[in-house]
This record gives structure tokens, C-alpha cells and sequence, in this order.
């Protein structure tokens, strides 16, 4: 493919916001895979970051119809299971986007942070360690909800996966 | 002939796999907005949603493999697609294991439902993510994730509710006597499980193992001895399949290909 296109195609997709997390991209998500062009015909690969997420579905939709506005023809959306997504695709840029959005990023390494009573997540407002976990559960399939026992503000974390 | 007949067990062991994660995933999902508080009403809510993930994946793909069937051989409609197999199966045709479409009851029993569900699918999916059909094995791989934070959050219920209060105490001992008729039905051979027949024994002894350590932190004790049901993988359900079937079936029974 040519370098352009690439280029073109990749910065487009940079601009599609997560639509659960608005600041990050679906290219710091880490969730494309790979763009591939044969005779006019484009392919998005994406991998699914939760089985159930539904922002996926979304996600798919507007990867075409920002394609569609730009001029290409009609992608092809694949999903691709394997390999399988981790946070770890998170990029550093998403991960300081997350922070500053409010939302604790992924601490360690993909599936070390299950057991999440061991670890320690700083309070995305004010910095303190002093917080507690209150559920492994959040407002979505990614998130875990703590306590910031300094500032008392609740926080949401992006669970390791 | 040989490989139609190892292709249609590969497709029967898929659409168990989905219909278990479905039919959980209905029973968890009735409990969103009824939850005991609000955290716990966000856990159960998405858990329910991981296993409706789960069932999309191994529907997709069991799509996938009867599309590509010899036509006249075919014993599904075609085309089949993760829509078709949810939506348009008869209770007879589902093959989850009865545990699983067992009504919700309190919270000890379901939250001891998903620990000994969960515990299976955690010892289960470590299994299948060796997997030779490559699909099978990342649906499991990426599934194992999910479910080990379902079996840590639903190990926690067992031990809070068994080391809890005396009603808490009592209400799990019931469950667990309602419940553990059904759970030796995980590990029942079956002609379609033929490829992970094998691994049913490792699965069971990891399963042993794991109820007993959990049970002892809550101070719980296994029942003596009990019935044992089974035939949900065969098509014999309990009468509450059809009444699950009937709510999640109606719009496209009464509608076809009504979308929304
Ligand atoms: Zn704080």
C-alpha cells in the first residue's frame, strides 16, 4: 500500500473516540490491528477488547462512515479474536489521556492486575495511594470502581485484561 | 462421511458452549436493576454481559462451520447466523447444562451458581485454549480473562455469605443443597465432547479442588450425598428452558427478521 494512503487511513482512524471513553482513540486503544488495501478495497482488522462490549458494534460503524466521508470505498470491518487484546495495547499517550479524563490507567502488566486487592492504584485526581477498592465491577466492562481516601472522590479504574 | 460426522460434533459442542453462556447470561441479566446494591447490581450486569459476549463468539463460529456444510446434509436452516441459533432453536435443541436455566432464586444461590459455573469455565476455557481449531482456542483465551474476575467476585459472595450472619449462613446452605444436584452434570461425557473428553477428568479434579478451598474459608460443607440430575446436553431440560425461551424468543417468533 502506499505510504500516503497508510498514512491517510491511520490518521483517520486516530480521530474515532472510543464511544464509552471519549478522549481515547481507537488507535490508542490498541485495538486496529491492521489496514490493508487490495485493488481500491480496504480492510480494517479490529480485535474486540470485551466478548460482550457493545461499544464494538459502534466502533465498527464508524470506522466505515468515517472512510465513506473521506472517499474511500465501503471497508471491510474484520474482527480478529486472535491474538487476543490486552491493555498492554494501550499506548502511553492513551494511558495519560485516560488519567487525565479521570479514569485510573491499567497498572502491570495485562493479567497480572486480576487479583485488584493487591494492587495499589494512585487516585487519578489527586494523586494519593490512599484508596480502596469498592467494586471489581464498573460502570463498563472495563472499569473497576475505587475510593480515594484523601480527596474522598470516587474514581473508575481500566481493569487489567 | 467421517469428516461430516467430526464437523456436526464440533458445531453440537460450539452451540453447548454458546447455549451455557447464553442461558447464564439471561439468569444474571434479570437481576439488572434488582441487585442487593448498586455496586453489585453493575457486577452481576456485566458479568451477564460477558457471557452474552461469550455465546456471540461461539454462535458466530458455529455459524461459520455449518454454512460451509455440504447443503443436503445439513440438519440446520441456512443460513445459520449467531441471530438464527439464538433466536430460532427449540427448547429440545439447546444443550446447556440444566444448572445453568435454573430460576435465579436469592442471592446465595446465584451468586453460588456463577462460583460453580465459573469455576468450570475457568478450568474448562485453561483447557480449550489448546485447542486445534484456532477459533475455539482465542474465543477461550479471551474469555478466561472475564471469567476469572467472575470467579474471584463470585468466590468472594460464597465466603462473605457462609462466614456472614446466621440467615446468611443458612440461605447458602440451601443453595448448596439445590445446586449440587446439578453439578456433576458438568462433567458427563458426551459424543460431542469427544475432542475434550479427555480432559474432563483434569477438569473435574481442578473443579473438587477449588470448591473445597473456597467452601472451607466460608465455612462450608459439601452435602453427604444427593441425587444427581442430568440430560441438558442432550435436549432433556427442566421445565423452566421453555419459559426462559419464550421471553428471549418472542419478538423474532412473533416478528421474523424484525430488526430494531
Ligand atoms: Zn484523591
Amino acid at each position: 500500500m502506499e505510504a500516503a494512503i497508510n498514512d491517510k487511513v491511520w490518521s483517520i482512524l486516530a480521530a474515532i473516540m472510543d464511544p464509552e471513553i471519549p478522549v481515547l482513540s481507537i488507535v490508542d486503544l490498541g485495538i486496529v490491528r491492521s489496514i490493508e488495501l487490495n485493488n481500491q478495497q480496504l480492510t480494517i482488522s479490529i480485535t474486540p477488547t470485551y466478548s460482550g462490549c457493545p461499544a464494538m458494534d459502534i466502533i465498527s460503524m464508524q470506522v466505515k462512515m468515517s472512510l465513506l466521508n473521506a472517499g474511500f470505498e465501503l471497508p471491510i470491518i474484520k474482527q480478529k479474536l486472535s491474538p487476543v487484546w490486552t491493555t498492554d495495547w494501550i499506548t502511553n499517550y492513551g494511558k495519560q489521556q485516560l488519567k487525565a479524563y479521570g479514569i485510573a490507567p491499567p497498572i502491570g502488566k495485562s493479567f497480572d492486575g486480576a487479583y485488584l486487592e493487591d494492587i495499589i492504584v494512585p487516585c487519578p485526581q489527586c494523586n494519593s495511594t490512599n484508596t480502596l477498592l469498592i467494586s471489581q465491577f464498573g460502570s463498563t466492562s472495563c472499569k473497576a470502581l475505587f475510593k480515594c481516601l484523601d480527596c474522598m472522590e470516587p474514581f473508575d479504574y481500566f481493569k487489567c485484561h | 462421511m467421517e469428516h461430516e460426522i467430526f464437523m456436526l460434533n464440533r458445531i453440537e459442542f460450539l452451540l453447548h458452549l454458546a447455549d451455557n453462556a447464553l442461558i447464564i447470561g439471561h439468569r444474571n441479566s434479570e437481576w439488572c436493576a434488582h441487585g442487593p446494591a448498586l455496586e453489585q447490581d453493575i457486577a452481576i450486569s456485566n458479568i451477564a454481559l460477558d457471557y452474552i459476549g461469550q455465546a456471540r463468539n461461539f454462535y458466530q463460529h458455529a455459524a461459520f462451520l455449518i454454512n460451509e456444510l455440504p447443503h443436503e446434509s445439513s440438519v440446520f436452516s441456512i443460513p445459520a447466523t449467531e441471530d438464527t441459533l439464538a433466536y430460532l432453536r427449540d427448547a429440545s435443541a439447546f444443550k446447556n447444562h440444566l444448572m445453568t436455566e435454573l430460576p435465579n432464586g436469592d442471592w446465595a444461590f446465584t451468586t453460588l451458581r456463577i462460583f460453580f459455573f465459573s469455576s468450570y469455565q475457568y478450568f474448562l476455557y485453561q483447557q480449550l485454549i489448546q485447542h486445534e481449531d484456532a477459533q475455539i482456542a482465542a474465543i477461550a483465551e479471551k474469555s478466561l480473562k472475564e471469567v476469572t474476575y467472575h470467579l474471584r467476585w463470585s468466590s468472594d459472595w460464597v465466603i462473605r455469605l457462609g462466614d456472614g450472619t446466621t440467615e446468611s449462613y443458612q440461605r447458602m446452605n440451601t443453595a448448596i443443597n439445590a445446586l449440587w444436584p446439578y453439578t456433576q452434570e458438568l462433567f458427563q461425557e458426551n459424543n460431542f465432547l469427544q475432542p475434550t473428553k479427555n480432559i474432563l477428568a483434569q477438569i473435574q479434579t481442578d473443579w473438587n479442588e477449588k470448591i473445597k478451598n473456597i467452601f472451607e474459608e466460608a465455612g462450608l460443607h459439601l452435602p453427604e450425598k444427593s441425587v444427581q440430575y442430568q440430560g441438558g446436553t442432550k435436549g432433556f431440560h427442566t421445565e423452566h428452558l421453555p419459559i426462559i425461551l419464550t421471553e428471549m424468543q418472542l419478538l423474532q417468533r412473533v416478528y421474523p427478521n424484525c430488526e430494531w
